[in-house]
């Protein structure tokens, strides 16, 4: 069957698909940048039960979901079409996604706010299970066969587009709000949910006005839709093996690549290099921008040289360079490789500042802030908290400043006594000639040590520069995915067939990147080596794409299916 | 090729229960050393990680078996061979 479209209603069918597939990835991807504030909403502050739920609510719901929503959707994207099915893959997005942004905090309505997260989690997990395979298949089936990669390319672009309009939106809304006013339990961070329904109104306007797809419509017409799709897929031997070619051979390598670039990377960049909020969420913008548009390169790339070797040469340069640009990361951000930089002129460290642990009165909490800046314009900052106990309960808190003596290690003739103002839980910081004396019981030997880094112009691009060649290895896996998979199975269950691998590979596999990475690290920490390994995470995806490229490189082939349409 | 891809089947069989068992000794080590603050959080990382990659590691399975049955020697290439 030959297709002859009109230019203008290529342009629609790409638009259509991908401003429904963009805003569920910004519905997606807003609750897990939102993450840390959304569990001090919505979990209790105590260990225990509440660490489970919002493990299972952040870490697993989302990311498990997602194979039974390709499962679900996909079936019904066989049977009813496409063009319904993710309709309402968008309709369960955008409302569960608003929804989340409605649900009062746990200080409200008590277990019921972290249950309900979790339901809408689940149901946002599901609905992009059923979106994207709707999305790639509606528009493959729209496309002739030499532009199959690039028309899809225009897909795999939303993925990214989605996670820079979160962060944009955030960003946005955080600065002009302050942190205080974002994080409060009404506060800005419920904005961006909210803001998720437009979108998808608009969204849903679009796509009401498309056409099912022609060669479903076709299909349709002929009586030649199946019945039991979950049956042909998976239940044939035939069909079963290109599921797990797929997946073994491609999406599962394709996924850790995707996770890494750029879930992995900005988690590392702030939780392990310590780069301040703001300047590590602008290097990864800065990054996916420079990027992005070479998805659209490798998917016409793909259909002029085959979508094979691309996949596998993004696969590959993953593996041989992900340690030494991470290496990289580290270096940069150490402190110790910068002494020789310290500007002594523009250090200073700010006075020290104490206050009553608001529930146990003889604990007090003394707080310094302390700014190295380096002569390349660097600035690290430290916010250093001792706990400190006193044999005395600061009943006379009130009264002002006290005076305590630090211990300095172990040496007693090494104590320093300092002086600090006394801040009570309400906040007002006293009048600070009132002076109490108090004894000190004991100090933390760990303080709490804060550390925030604004990296110089030359280390910020040249993050920005290694975080973006990270991504354009996600468009060279990611770039032809689309079309790969399409071409691998037949119309009928297409739908089905294609979205299970590209959710375990991507859900599943790619998915839990942050999650096995962070715990890999765990496992390296021992009493000598209490910070363990920062770079052992990496293993993870350098495995998982190794294996994927032997099996690709092997079993699959680098044709390009001239035969999509039957 | 094909020889290489059937040896492989074998690899892939032999790896799919090797991962489960490892990630099944590793689990009950992180568990049994856990202390009490900790374990129920780990058991669930533990029961989630097993739970996920097991239906996994047998499809991978499935999947050397195939490859050493020379299911792969020749690829589909139309719909009319996997239907």
């Amino acid at each position: 069957m030959s297709l002859d479209i009109k230019p203008s209603k290529i342009s629609l069918v790409i638009g259509a698909s991908s401003v429904g597939t963009l805003i569920e990835w910004y519905d997606f991807y807003i609750f897990g940048m939102l993450a840390t504030i959304i569990s001090k909403q919505f979990f209790p502050s105590d260990a225990g039960t509440s660490a489970l739920l919002s493990t299972l609510a952040i870490f697993a719901a989302g990311f498990i979901v997602r194979p039974f929503g390709a499962l679900v959707f996909g079936r019904l994207g066989d049977i009813i079409g496409r063009k319904y099915t993710f309709l309402l893959t968008l309709v369960l997005m955008g409302g569960s996604t608003f929804a989340i942004g409605l649900v009062p905090g746990f200080a409200t309505i008590g277990w019921a706010a972290p249950i309900l997260v979790l339901i809408l989690r689940l149901v946002q997990g599901l609905a992009l299970g059923g979106e994207y395979g709707g999305a790639a298949t509606y528009v493959a089936e729209h496309a002739p066969a030499n532009r199959r990669g690039f028309w899809t390319s225009w897909i795999q672009t939303t993925a990214t587009l989605g996670l820079f309009l979160a962060l944009g939106v955030i960003i946005l809304i955080r600065s002009n709000q302050g942190v205080e006013a974002f994080s409060a339990e009404w506060g800005g961070w419920r904005y961006p949910f909210w803001m998720s329904i437009v979108l998808v109104g608009v969204s849903i306007v679009i796509r009401m006005k498309m056409s099912e797809s022609p060669m479903f419509t076709k299909l349709k017409s002929e009586g030649k839709t199946s019945t039991n799709p979950l049956k042909e897929s998976f239940g044939h031997k035939a069909n079963f093996k290109i599921v797990l070619l797929a997946l073994f051979g491609a999406v599962m390598g394709q996924g850790v690549i995707w996770y890494t670039g750029q879930f992995y990377a900005q988690s590392f960049i702030e939780t392990v290099c310590k780069v301040e909020f703001v300047q590590s969420r602008n290097l990864m913008l800065w990054a996916i921008l420079f990027a992005t548009p070479f998805f659209v390169v490798f998917g016409y790339l793909s259909d002029r040289i085959g979508r094979k070797w691309i996949m596998m040469f993004g696969m590959l340069a993953g593996i041989l360079t992900y340690r030494p640009i991470y290496q990289y990361f580290l270096d940069a951000t150490n402190a110790k490789n910068r002494t020789e930089k310290i500007d002594l002129a523009n250090t200073k460290a700010s006075e020290k500042v104490a206050s009553v642990d608001s529930k146990i009165y003889s604990k007090l909490y003394v707080v310094q802030k302390m700014d190295t800046a380096y002569t390349d314009g660097a600035v690290f900052s430290y916010t250093k908290t001792d706990t400190l106990f006193l044999t005395d309960i600061v009943d006379d808190a009130s009264v002002g400043s006290i005076q305590y003596t630090q211990a300095n290690g172990v040496d007693a003739t090494k104590l320093d006594t300092i002086k600090v103002k006394l801040k009570p839980a309400n906040g007002t910081v006293l009048d600070a000639n009132k002076t109490a004396q108090v004894t000190i019981a004991s100090v933390s030997l760990k303080p709490n040590i804060l550390v925030e880094k604004t990296m110089d112009k030359t280390t910020y691009w040249n993050l920005i520069w290694l975080v973006f060649i990270q991504i354009l290895y996600v468009t060279m896996v990611y770039g032809p995915i689309a079309a790969f998979l399409v071409e691998l199975f037949p119309t009928k269950i297409r739908y089905t067939s294609m979205s299970l691998p590209y959710h375990i590979g991507n859900g599943v596999f790619g998915g839990l990147v942050p999650f096995l990475g962070t715990l890999i690290v765990e496992f390296t920490k021992t009493a000598d080596n209490p910070a363990g390994d920062p770079l052992a995470g990496l293993w993870y995806p350098i495995g998982i794409a190794s294996i994927c490229l032997f099996i690709g490189v092997i079993y699959l082939t680098n044709r390009v299916d001239k035969e999509v349409m039957d | 090729m094909n020889i290489i891809k059937k040896i492989l089947g074998l690899v892939w069989m032999f790896l799919a229960p090797a991962i489960i068992w490892f990630l099944a000794s590793q689990a009950i080590h992180k568990i049994a050393v856990a202390t009490s603050l900790t374990r129920a959080n780990v058991t669930l990382q533990w029961v989630i990680i097993l739970t996920i990659f097991t239906p996994i590691c047998i499809g991978f399975f499935i999947f050397g078996y195939y490859a050493f049955k020379g299911e792969y020697d020749q690829l589909s290439v139309s719909s009319k061979d996997v239907e």
